[in-house]
């Protein structure tokens, strides 16, 4: 692998390689979380041309904790929100000498736009681009399922996850249809018809538009975050209703098998896609997605850039 | 090609090799081995069987991956990280006994050193291996070694086990020349 | 005294094997052999002729984007493509909604000399698509503006179309209609499907082309005028436009080359270059359309050329702008996509691309028979060699071709207009040299 920027991109090996990798990372930091020296030398870019501090921090942190130089270029005061071309910051970097560009854009494609040219060398990380993908967010969702109700190892045969919310602007349904389907697990998506895609019959997953109908046979649930804005854009009627179909909240929880795990990318809107009791319940793994997230982007950062780069032959 | 240790020479190495580090530190009651992936954490498992066998209790061993810790990820392909498993006992003011195949220019072993600070602090560690076949490149020297083969840098050593291999032994074999 | 040719043994559009010779600007002799005096003599041996290639949608840029293309510019790519004429549309800087500007740009096209270009007016003051231009006059101006269009933008308002298609008819005009609904397409990026779903860019469906269409034939029934619908991309468009020429309703379309060839698994690359308004459609959609074209339900090919300066499509896909190169590679791209595949004959082609253009456009002297008499508006294509495009060896200011690399069969070898070669050899000739 060269880059990371799609779901689609990954064989089953590849994406097993990565969860492994991060399982053994997790074991030998143990909690502890001790700097490893393996990407010394090496330089990390993140950049953010849209803001989103936990996702930057969690690259931020994996980076750091493999030894690597982070360089960060926010959105706020960088040149891309000043307009300047995704082409000249890539030639930026590429003169700054950046291994690894971790890149969020608003736009759907950047970080292959960035990998496609010839613009600069560097490993593409896609950390998130417009409403198309964030493989990062999946495979760490992916990791924690695998933690939680997977053998521990292998893929996610015969387990049953619901992703449920805006679909339609959800790049991490997206990616996680991809990812747990290619590992072997059942996906279920629902939402309101007005926030799934055209399209989604060809996605390898079930659709519901009844939530309730969903819940008791599921092993993950995974809750997307809905923004108020879709509300003026005729997608829902109001917040209220919204929440009465789609949030999950006690009562709901309740038709859950007893194993189930509650998911969440965050940030959450609590009291509408979620339920203050049932976030921070039990059975809720939101916190431990957000510490999985450093061991896996650690994953994907040794993967892409630890070994000798992929178009010179090994010595 | 050409056999230098045979399966037999292999089983009675790893026996001498276990006396040995029993005699040295005193019995086995402060012992931890710790097997370098792939093989030996094979060869530890081995030398663990043998000393339970001699010592009549069960002697703590694990392994210890020192993927993250090499000096050359630069210049190979990449490779997958192994497992690290300490055992329950952990490593702390213990006698550490680190068990490789092969011991070579010695980086391994440097790498190695710097993965076992990450887990704790021992009261020491001593090094055993299979073959020393010299060429040092860093002051290292292994505590308990099965056979020394001096050997020419043409020259490549192959150890095999049958737990990966399908056999055990070890062969020395001209490189290709490029 | 202009240069004098002939072009030896050339196929006619009906297939007959001729001797052309041209002379003052006219067809002289149409004869099996021709003995040359003071001719130019250009071995034509195999090729086609063609009438000169009418478009009835470019953009030119000018006035306002000259970065992007100038009338002189856009009228060499014309002539290297095989165009005598182009029509201009009508969203420049400023907009030509006054006989001022339609003026100005007819005469820039004049002094350009490589062909006609015939101005397209706005329907509405601004592209606003509030109330209507100066329509009459610019229809009376000298650039006779026939066709009106907001391209670019749909004419939306119901009750303004209405008045538009009532208010032409006056002097036999056309509106021109860019179909798009304006609420259905807000932010869309590409054509709406699966792959829209898969990569995230946001969807236009069809049915926000096809509901202008309905409403429009409906109106041009109602009000009896001459309608045309610009770029069809739908397989539900043509289904639209079959029924209401079947109740004899005023209506004319065109596809463009794109449609023809491309499909919207080209935005897979997020390669803005594929980038277009409207939105490469799906296979199915570009196998009704060639269907279409052949039966004359869609009655023309017209490029909807869209230069764009290299900046506008070097970004990312949802910043860049919509539009593509296509009057240097449009003959090609109706022979690989109908003629190679026996859908339609080289007469046919004379039709959608030379006689029902200038038919709609009521362009004098342009799309006539190739007979003794009439003026020279020719083009030589040689159907049996290919050529590779390459994006920086464009007459185009531009160089937002969508084909670059790709090997086309079907070269343009000369145009003629008026008598006088544009194009020889595949080379564009500076006019100014030769006058
Ligand atoms: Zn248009």
């Amino acid at each position: 692998m060269k880059h990371l920027l799609s779901i689609e991109d990954m064989n089953v090996q590849d994406a097993i390689g990565i969860l492994d990798t991060a399982t053994e990372l997790s074991r030998i930091n143990d909690g502890q979380m001790k700097k490893l020296p393996t990407l010394r030398g090496r330089t990390v870019v993140n950049l953010f041309a849209e803001d989103s501090t936990r996702t930057r921090i969690s690259f931020e942190a994996a980076a750091k904790r493999l030894s690597a130089d982070v360089i960060n270029f926010s959105a706020k005061g960088s040149s891309i929100s000043k307009g300047e071309s995704l082409k000249d910051t890539a030639m930026t970097l590429q003169a700054i000498g950046a291994d690894a560009v971790v890149i969020r854009h608003s736009a759907s494609g950047a970080a292959q736009r960035l990998a496609d040219n010839q613009w600069m060398s560097g490993a593409v990380i896609n950390a998130g681009d417009g409403t198309h993908e964030h493989p990062s967010q999946a495979l760490l969702d992916a990791f924690t399922i695998r933690k939680h109700l997977g053998k521990g190892s292998g893929d996610l045969q015969g387990l049953h996850v619901a992703i449920v919310g805006d679909i339609l602007h959800s790049r991490v349904a997206r990616s996680n249809v991809l990812l747990l389907a290619l590992l072997g697990a059942k996906v279920t998506l629902v939402a309101p018809p007005t926030l799934l895609p055209i399209g989604i019959d060809k996605w390898p997953c079930t659709v519901s538009y009844d939530f309730d109908s969903v819940l008791p046979y599921v092993d993950a649930v995974m809750m997307l975050r809905v923004q108020q804005e879709r509300m003026t854009e005729l997608f829902f009627p109001n917040a209220r209703e919204y929440s009465r179909y789609y949030g999950l909240n006690s009562e709901r929880m309740k038709s859950l098998k007893p194993a189930s795990l509650i998911m969440h990318p965050g940030p959450m809107n609590r009291g509408l896609e979620i339920s203050a009791e049932v976030a921070d319940s039990a059975r809720s793994v939101i916190t431990e997605q957000v510490s999985n997230g450093v061991t896996v982007r650690m994953a994907i950062l040794y993967v892409l850039l630890a070994g000798a780069p992929l178009d010179v032959g090994s010595i | 090609m050409n056999v230098v240790l045979s399966a037999e020479d292999i089983s009675r190495a790893l026996t001498r090799i276990s006396h040995e580090i029993l005699e040295r530190n005193h019995g086995s009651s402060n012992l931890v081995l710790l097997g370098i992936p792939t093989r030996g954490a094979h060869l530890a498992l081995r030398v663990a069987e043998i000393m339970a066998n001699i010592e009549g209790t069960t002697i703590p061993c694990g392994t210890l991956d020192i993927t993250l810790h090499r000096d050359d990820l630069r210049l190979r392909p990449p490779r997958s990280i192994m497992p690290t498993l300490i055992p329950q006992s952990g490593i702390e003011g213990k006698d550490v006994v680190l068990i490789d195949d092969v011991l070579f220019s010695g980086r391994t072993i440097r790498s190695a050193l710097d993965a076992l600070g990450e887990v704790g602090r021992p009261k020491t560690v001593q090094l055993a291996v299979l073959v020393d076949r010299g060429h040092r490149e860093l002051p290292i020297k292994a505590d308990f070694v099965g056979k020394n083969l001096p050997s020419s840098l043409d020259q490549s050593i192959r150890v095999s086990l049958t737990e990966i291999d399908g056999r055990d032994e070890v062969v020395i074999e001209n490189r290709r020349q490029s | 005294m202009s240069t004098k040719y002939v072009l030896k043994s050339v196929v006619l559009p009906n297939g007959d094997k001729r001797d052309i010779a041209i002379e003052d600007g006219v067809i002289t002799s149409i004869s099996q052999s021709f003995t040359p005096d003071s001719h130019v003599v250009i071995n034509t041996d195999g090729s086609r002729v063609l009438p000169g290639l009418v478009d009835l949608h470019t953009h030119l840029r000018e006035p306002g984007r000259e970065d992007a293309e100038t009338v002189l510019t856009g009228s060499r790519a014309g002539a290297k493509g095989g165009f005598t004429a182009l029509s201009a549309m009508a969203n420049t800087s400023p907009v030509a909604d006054t006989a001022g500007v339609v003026e100005q740009v007819y005469r820039l096209g004049q002094a350009a000399g490589y062909l006609d270009v015939f101005p397209i007016g706005a329907v509405t003051k601004g592209l606003l698509g509030e109330s209507l231009s100066e329509i009459g006059s610019m229809a009376d101006s000298v650039a006779r503006v026939r066709i009106f269009s907001d391209d670019g933008n749909c004419v939306f308002d119901p009750l303004l179309m209405r008045r538009a298609l009532e208010y032409v008819k006056k002097f036999g005009g056309v509106i021109a209609q860019h179909a798009q609904d304006p609420r259905l397409t807000i932010g869309a990026q590409m054509n709406e499907g699966e792959i829209s779903a898969r990569l995230g860019l946001k969807g236009w469906p069809a049915v926000a082309e096809e509901a202008i269409i309905a409403r429009d034939v409906l109106l041009s029934d109602l009000v009896k005028s001459r309608l045309h619908i610009c770029h069809v991309t739908t397989a539900g468009g043509v289904e639209i436009i079959r029924w209401a020429k079947q109740r004899g309703i005023n209506v004319t379309a065109e596809v463009t080359p794109h449609h023809l060839l491309l499909t919207d698994e080209l935005a897979t690359t997020y390669d803005p270059v594929y980038k277009v308004n409207p939105p490469l459609r799906t296979s199915d959609d570009v196998h009704a359309l060639r269907e279409a074209l052949s039966e004359g339900i869609i009655d023309i090919v017209a490029t909807d050329h869209a230069p764009h300066p290299v900046e506008s499509k070097e970004c990312e896909w949802q910043e860049a702008t919509f539009g593509m190169l296509g009057l240097e590679t449009a003959l090609s791209i109706v022979q690989k996509t109908m003629v190679d595949t026996k859908l339609m004959s080289w007469g046919q082609v004379a039709d959608r691309m030379s006689f029902a253009p200038a038919r709609i456009g009521g362009y004098v002297n342009q799309g006539q028979e190739i007979t003794v008499g009439t003026v020279a508006n020719l083009v030589v294509i040689d159907p049996a060699k290919n050529w590779q495009v390459d994006r920086d060896l464009t007459m185009s200011k531009a160089t937002n071709t969508p084909y670059h690399g790709l090997t086309l069969p079907g070269v343009v070898t000369h145009t003629f207009y008026k008598g006088q070669a544009t194009v020889i050899d595949s080379v564009v000739q500076e006019i100014g040299d030769v006058q």
